[in-house]
């Protein structure tokens, strides 16, 4: 079985967002890590692999330093990595993006491809889906459990109030929710291995399936009319008051509101 | 000269900083108060490579160098100095040893089932006569036909009980040397349940409370002929030489402990509040704050160098000394200062710098005390 | 992408998403806000329908808003696939031709909605807060044409650290997923009736029809909190799952409902459906009380919309209070109890 995950680089949010003096996001002051979401895709692929015994290829696109996720991906069993990278490709939103990465895929011979469901910093969940479409293969969203059965995949998919187990057919894709495993650590003579494991890095010109028209920026076809640091409702009254004072100053708001 | 961590070591430092924090650190306390070996941990570690790291990787080790097994120890110790010196022990003193002396046969049989964390290691020396002084020993090894017969016992031995497989040292007979006569010393692999070879008291001690320190008994405990490691007589040099490399891993577990004292000072005194301002807006913290990460950072770059010296040198017996006093005195020294800033909350339980303070004064003992290494590094001066 | 025709696309178009044969309340959201972009464009606001039996739901769309509605009928379409319901969606929009077509951002419409956009060479701009019609670019650039009338796509990003507004000034229909619990829907017109339509493609299963083996509803007793007026929510600085009794009563005495952090989530204390932030529910209630919440910018992206937001928190220095309307720096043990039972004694008092 060969299997292939798609993994982005985004900037940590978990110790605070740092901003720069004039407002906009500091990425640069934030530790780049493996999106969530793809980590507990790869988990699942490193799981089939373990289990039925799998060829794991990781592809990301974006800057040359995004390789350090696929280092990462390495070192923790990924067997291949892929980068695509290239300045054309830059500002994609995420009709270019999936078209340039289904492109990549094309190159490969894969049974099942695992993308997170979103990544943290876009928070959009189309990539995945529209990889699947340009691929024509059936997408299964929202994973939270992964089998394979013969030929066929067997995905419990989330929903708000339910899950579906659901059957398909490889090859299919599959995006994963970080709630469907916990994944593993690097270790840290795989992590030896990954940082003298060979890279394999694409351009625009590899990918010779992909249509000029569908690339970077200018084959976007959602633009960003205007982008801000959020602007914040200001902040009201504050008072410090002992219990009493302050039970009877919420019973005078409260009843001047008329919600009592 | 580079001082800046490669790829691989930045990596590897992520890694370990990051299954410390996970795995380790929520225990810390429970392990300390309850002087429970954390065996849970030790599977984890084992399961992610942490226990053969610089073990080449034909005997299922992680195939890396000293300095990624020293930042691994360094990275634990910030957080629980206990898990950090259980991998210290079974790497640097049991591990070690076999690699450096063993036979191909030793090694097969030995090796991959430690690296890979299957078994633990643990190595005898000391004993109730006989700390720093080898020449006290008083455990005996006899051949007798195909077997070693030994008798005698070992005491504060880390990882006692819990490990599978022991590194003895016994006096294997009388040698002339210059006219003076002189014990024999030699080394033995000894398995855990071999008859009779049974552990005395569980030490109650003061710091890294959950390690397990157990006396070792051997009442005519028979092991076979080829569990001698080493040349016969020649087990005096290969203690010395394992603790060499025991010493680099000890001073990483102080750095370490140093380290973790440090950062949780840093945050507090930017919490705390007297006066009207956080201590840390006073001179007098800031000023302590500055002497503590300087000698920290003085510390990292001689226990790091001391990794590098067991890589590239036969001998690295100098290094590894003042790198173990120098740790261990700031681990020491940083505690103390660390307990003082965080005040009345420092000497109470609830806040980690109280265990680390009573974890930091082992390393000031153990493979090795201060004053041994003073007697090392002044010996190479002198001599 | 294709070269499209831009002026052959009109109407505002929603995709109403159901379950059971039951429409989800982010369908009627979608109306609310469609109607306010179909006046803006004077345009007509059609609901697509799309399940097995649902016919009998048009009605309900036409009360919340809908001109028309296009029913996609078929046994293929009883439980929710991906690939029928693309198809369907995909082939009501080559046919129908829409200007704007908005899905929610539900578990389905985060599915559908980038399949379908891919499938008709559109861009999808995600999880929506706002929307809007105007210019792009929004102020004019010397040398690059001005178009009007397009529609302009508000979302939050990196965790509602920062927000964008998107255009999709080429292609057509422009789409985007809208976060639930943030459009409001219209006041319901009983008796409303829609110009219903039907229509179906041709269902062929072929590879991409996924087998749905099992359906495994999840039992949950709990109310949900994005239809609650009054949220009494609690964080961390509550303490334990047993003193969130305090909480309760005080929602019970206002005839709310009780929600929390994700701290409180991950310390077990509740269960995850009541949890209001970034990775919970977005909520917009008349009276949002925060109690011992410190406001993470998580926390605080999935509330803010609140009528009024009244925090409660021992440190002053909480964020909470930068987007409370009224904040008391105070012990929540001893005001949250004397606070439910003099409003129970002034409810009391009323009757």
């Amino acid at each position: 079985m060969k299997i292939v995950v798609c993994v982005k680089q985004v900037p940590d949010t978990k110790g605070g967002v740092q901003f720069n003096p004039d407002g906009t996001l500091n990425r640069a002051a934030m530790l780049a890590i493996m999106n969530p979401d793809d980590k507990a895709g790869l988990e699942a692929a490193l799981r089939l692999k373990d289990q039925y015994g799998a060829e794991v290829t990781v592809l990301t696109m974006g800057l040359p330093k995004a390789a350090d996720v696929l280092r990462e991906a390495l070192a923790m069993g990924a067997d291949k990595a892929i980068l695509v990278t290239d300045r054309v490709l830059g500002g994609a939103d995420t009709w270019a993006t999936s078209s340039t990465i289904a492109a990549a895929i094309r190159k490969l011979d894969y049974d099942l491809i695992i993308t997170g469901r979103q990544a943290i910093d876009g928070d959009t969940a189309q990539v995945g889906p529209q990889i699947s479409e340009h691929l024509d293969i059936p997408v299964i969203s929202y994973a939270q459990d992964i089998k394979v059965e013969g030929d066929s995949v067997i995905v419990q998919r989330q929903f708000e109030d339910r899950y579906h187990v659901l059957k398909a057919k490889m090859p299919c894709l599959i995006t994963a929710l970080s709630e469907l495993n916990e994944p593993r650590y690097m270790t840290p003579g795989g992590i030896f291995d990954a940082c003298d494991a060979e890279i394999t890095t694409w351009g625009r010109a590899d990918l010779t399936t992909l249509d000029d028209a569908n690339i970077g920026l200018a084959g976007s076809p959602t633009k960003i009319a205007k982008a801000s640091d959020k602007v914040r409702k200001g902040a009201g009254e504050k008072v410090a008051l002992d219990p009493e004072e302050a039970v009877s100053y919420l019973m005078g708001k409260l009843t001047e509101k008329h919600i009592i | 000269m580079d001082f800046g961590l490669d790829k691989k070591h930045e990596m590897a430092r992520t890694l370990f900083k990051e299954f410390a924090e996970n795995e380790v650190k929520p225990l810390a306390q429970e392990v300390d108060e309850t002087e429970v070996f954390p065996r849970a941990t030790v599977e984890k570690m084992a399961k992610y490579g942490f226990l053969g790291i610089p073990v080449p990787k034909e005997y299922e080790g992680q195939g890396c160098d000293p300095l990624t097994y020293v930042m691994c120890v360094e990275e634990l110790a910030k957080v629980c100095a206990t898990t950090s010196v259980i991998v210290s022990a079974h790497t640097s003193l049991c591990i070690d040893p076999i690699l450096t002396y063993g036979t191909p046969e030793q090694k097969a049989k030995y090796v991959p089932d430690l690296a890979s964390g299957r078994k633990l290691g643990a190595f005898g020396l000391t004993e109730p006569g006989a700390g720093t002084d080898a020449q006290g020993q008083q455990t005996k090894a006899v051949l007798d036909g195909d077997e070693w017969v030994l008798n005698g016992s070992k005491c504060f031995i880390t990882n006692g009980k819990e490990a599978d497989v022991y590194i003895i040292i016994a006096v294997t007979g009388i040698v002339e040397k210059r006219g003076r006569k002189m014990k024999e010393i030699s080394a033995f692999i000894v398995e855990k349940d071999t008859p009779g070879f049974t552990f005395g008291t569980k030490e109650k001690k003061m710091g890294i409370r959950g390690s397990s320190t157990y006396e070792l008994i051997f009442e005519d405990c028979r092991i076979p002929k080829e569990n001698l490691l080493g040349a016969q007589g020649k087990g005096f040099g290969i203690a010395m030489h394992t603790l060499d490399g025991g010493r680099i891993g000890i001073a990483a577990q102080a750095l370490g402990i140093a380290e973790g004292a440090l950062d949780r000072t840093i945050a507090y005194v930017k919490e705390r509040k007297q006066f009207g301002r956080t201590i840390g807006q006073f001179q007098n913290t800031q000023f302590q704050l500055a002497d503590m990460a300087t000698k920290v950072e003085a510390a990292r770059m001689m226990v790091y160098k001391a990794a590098m010296a067991k890589a590239t040198q036969k001998v690295y017996s100098v290094e590894a000394a003042q790198a173990k006093l120098y740790a261990a005195e700031v681990a020491m020294e940083v505690t103390t200062k660390a307990v003082q800033l965080h005040g009345g909350y420092g000497y109470i339980r609830e806040y980690d710098v109280e265990r680390m303070m009573r974890d930091a004064k082992i390393t000031e003992i153990y493979e090795g005390t201060s004053e041994v290494q003073r007697m090392v590094i002044s010996g190479n001066l002198l001599k | 992408m294709n070269i499209m025709n831009l002026e052959e696309y009109k109407g505002v178009y929603v995709f109403a998403e159901q379950v059971d044969n039951k429409l989800s309340g982010i369908a009627f959201e979608l109306l609310g806000k469609a109607k306010d972009l179909a006046a803006d464009l004077n345009a007509e606001v059609a609901a697509v329908l799309i399940g097995s039996d649902v016919k009998g739901l048009a009605d309900e769309l036409a009360a919340y808003g809908a001109d028309k509605v296009i029913v996609v009928d078929d046994p293929e379409l009883k439980e929710y696939r991906t690939e029928p319901y693309a198809h369907a969606l995909a082939s009501v929009i080559e046919k129908y031709k829409p200007e704007i077509m908005l899905v929610g951002a539900t578990a389905i419409g985060r599915d559908l909605g980038p399949r379908v956009s891919a499938r008709v060479q559109t861009g999808l701009t995600a999880d929506c807060t706002q929307l809007e019609i105007g210019d792009f670019p929004i102020n004019p650039v010397a040398g690059k044409e001005q178009k009007h009338n397009q529609l302009l796509m508000t979302r939050p990003a990196f965790g509602g650290n920062t927000i964008a507004t998107i255009a999709c000034p080429d292609n057509r229909p422009q789409m985007a997923t809208v976060r639930p619990g943030v459009m409001q829907k219209i006041a319901k017109i009983e008796g409303a009736k829609a110009n219903v339509e039907e229509f179906n493609p041709g269902f062929t299963p072929d590879n991409k029809y996924v087998e749905i083996m099992e359906v495994v509803k999840s039992v949950s007793e709990t109310v949900d909190i994005m239809d609650a007026k009054i949220l009494v929510s609690g964080g961390r600085g509550v303490g334990s799952a047993e003193n969130f009794k305090i909480l309760e009563d005080l929602a019970e005495a206002l005839g709310g409902e009780v929600s929390c952090s994700r701290a409180v989530v991950d310390n077990g204390w509740k269960p995850k459906d009541l949890q209001v932030g970034q990775t919970g529910k977005t909520v917009r209630p008349q009276v949002y009380f925060a109690i011992g919440i410190s406001g993470a910018i998580q926390h605080v992206a999935g509330m803010e919309e609140s009528d009024l937001i009244i925090a409660i928190n021992k440190d002053e220095t909480a964020p909470i209070f930068d987007v409370a309307d009224y904040g008391i720096v105070g012990d929540l043990n001893k005001i949250v109890p004397e606070l439910t039972k003099q409003i129970k004694e002034a409810v009391a008092a009323k009757k």
